[in-house]
């Protein structure tokens, strides 16, 4: 029996001129990590036109944030990016911080560089295990995600969680690190320079992996200017722009690293970047975790994690004869400067910004955020185009997109 | 080169522009008139000792609820950063009050393209001459502007497009597509064996 659904299934005909048909991929296919939809004009198996299109995971963040006090803001940043949601965590309250002037303990600094860098080898190790799957190379997948295993685990004795951490908190941390998580950290970057050679020996020189890299996707350095490429993308193409070195935050400017570089701008040398990155990560949780020093996680002048609405917290003034509530009322009220500021912290996808405006009210008036991975799906078109369709999943998974970021 | 003398440099050049200048926590914005933002940007971009080439964020701002006063409604606001001379500055375009507009900037960023759309998206703030101004987070046909400060947090109705889901729903049940588990009326497996 021919049912009506059939008509879909059914391969398009060519419109009249030469081979030319479109193709709708995603939002559901295992290659577009997460709810991507890419519409193809395609010629044979050349790309013709490519236009993603998401959208598909807008959950209206920057409108929400609105209507939040900066301290509960803070857990919306974990469903933005989060394969490293840790490291959102801290970009947002690294911006707030700016935004409040609100001073952060030397030691808070420290661990949340830490526990930044470690997200980025979270990020990294799951980029490297879907991005070699969906090009064809399946044995590396699971030796990564061993080793984000272990760094999963740390997460979960220091806040509890493996997902959505909000561990980092404006004005310093929520808990002070134990001695478990430092043995244990201290094992984990001991044992994890060996563990990369050991992904290098499976892949680096492999043909198909090298046929299906070098030279695909090429970006000049100059093009990814244009497109507003950031992080390794942008490094793979020889631009040298890392905002830990350009504008440090936390502990970055009091640590020694290098700043990896690509020359030919394509998805090898965005690979090689990668890698690279994580070589660097382990140096800097290294010297952190000498250099830790001892003192406060967080700052006194951080606001306080309830914070009372305007009708609540007045019947508490009242009620209390210069009781705290008054003196929270104040702090609450009255300490918040008005002005803006738009602070960048360097995520393992590239620049992740924070544009805050505060008229003095205890929540954001405007929180806009830059999301390296919106602006990256936005030149998939420009850099798909012309190449072929086997190459498209190459692309993606080099980009290193992440849906609830770039639709937020 | 100091933020202040970029922002002192640019009141110089186009002297009829530059409203104001403020810093703020050692960031420092210049507030301007729309009319001739391209040209701005394109200086700063290509003035050798500025050489402003990373656009970092693009985005509207509505200020209808905004306490400073002398604004205008709406307002566009660009975030510039020098890779190579390490500098920053921040231009914030008012663009009026009724049917917002200002010129793409698509010519001097490529990406600007879909900060744009998204601005247009969320906002409703024009922008003359970009090559593709459609919706891009929200779906096409979705009324309204999320950002605009009287739009609401909870919507009262359903969206459209929810409505047009259910119906093709319930159009594709009568062909009898009915997978394990979906199916209400069905009586549990395991009782009917005994």
């Amino acid at each position: 029996m021919t049912r009506p659904i059939r008509q879909h299934l059914e391969v398009p005909v060519a419109d009249g001129d030469g081979e030319r048909y479109s193709l709708r991929m995603g939002p559901q296919h295992p290659a577009t990590h997460g709810v991507l939809r890419v519409d193809l004009e395609l010629d044979g198996e050349t790309i013709v036109e490519c236009t993603p299109q998401v959208g598909y995971l807008h959950r209206g963040f920057e409108k929400l944030a609105e209507s939040k006090t900066y301290a509960q803001g803070l857990i919306l940043t974990d469903r933005l990016d989060y394969i490293a949601a840790m490291a959102n965590n801290v970009g947002y309250c690294v911006a707030v911080e700016r935004l409040l002037g609100i001073p952060v303990p030397m030691r808070a600094k420290y661990i949340r560089t830490i526990v930044g860098e470690m997200s980025r080898l979270c990020s990294h190790l799951l980029w490297l295990a879907t991005h070699a799957l969906d090009i064809g190379a399946m044995t590396v997948f699971l030796y990564c995600f061993r080793e984000r295993e272990i760094l999963l685990d740390l997460f979960e004795e220091l806040c509890g969680a493996r997902l959505t951490f909000s561990y980092p908190r404006i004005g310093g941390v929520r808990q002070d690190v134990t001695g478990w998580f430092i043995d244990e950290l201290q094992r984990f970057i001991d044992i994890f320079p060996s563990r990369i050679e050991e992904y290098e020996t499976l892949i680096d020189t492999n043909r198909i992996w090298l046929k299906r890299t070098v030279g695909i996707g090429k970006i000049t350095g100059e093009e990814a200017l244009d497109l507003g490429l950031t992080g390794a993308c942008l490094r793979g193409s020889g631009i040298n722009y890392d905002i830990r070195k350009h504008q440090p935050y936390d502990a970055y400017d009091q640590v020694e690293f290098a700043v990896p570089l690509g020359s030919e701008g394509d998805v090898y040398a965005r690979y090689r970047c990668r890698m690279e990155e994580m070589h660097q990560s382990i140096r800097i949780i290294q010297q952190c975790i000498d250099q830790l020093p001892p003192g406060p996680i967080v700052s006194p002048e951080a606001p306080e994690l309830v914070m009372p609405n305007k009708a609540k917290a007045t019947i508490q003034a009242g009620r209390s004869e210069y009781g705290t509530s008054l003196i929270r009322l104040i702090r609450e009220r009255d300490i918040f400067l008005s002005g803006d500021v738009y602070v960048a912290t360097e995520v393992p996808k590239g620049e992740l910004g924070f544009y805050f405006i505060s008229d003095g009210n205890n929540r954001p008036y405007r929180m806009h955020i830059r999301s390296p991975s919106f602006i990256h799906i936005g030149a998939l078109s420009q850099i798909a185009r012309g190449e072929l369709i086997a190459d498209l999943i190459a692309n993606i998974g080099s980009l290193d997109v992440v849906l609830g970021e770039s639709d937020r | 080169m100091e933020p202040m003398a970029i922002a002192e440099r640019l009141r110089s050049e186009f002297p009829e522009e530059v409203l104001q200048i403020y810093t703020y926590q050692g960031q420092t914005a210049v507030v301007v008139r729309p009319e001739r933002i391209v040209a701005m940007l394109r200086w700063l971009r290509e003035t050798d000792d500025l050489r402003m080439n990373h656009l970092r964020s693009l985005c509207g701002v509505d200020n209808a609820r905004r306490k400073d006063p002398g604004l205008s409604r709406f307002e566009v606001v660009y975030n510039l950063y020098s890779i190579p001379l390490r500098h920053e500055i921040r231009l914030r375009a008012e663009v009026g009050d009724e049917d917002p507009a200002i010129d793409s900037v698509v010519e001097l960023w490529s990406g600007a393209n879909w900060l744009e759309r998204e601005t247009y998206d969320l906002l409703g703030i024009e922008f003359v001459n970009h090559p593709d101004l459609r919706r891009v987070l929200l779906p096409e046909d979705w009324e309204g502007y999320p950002l605009r400060k009287e739009y609401p947090l909870k919507g009262e109705a359903e969206w459209a497009g929810m409505t047009e889901l259910l119906d093709k729903i319930k159009e594709l049940d009568q062909y009898g597509f009915k997978p394990d588990g979906h199916d209400r009326n069905r009586s549990d497996p395991s009782k009917e064996a005994k």
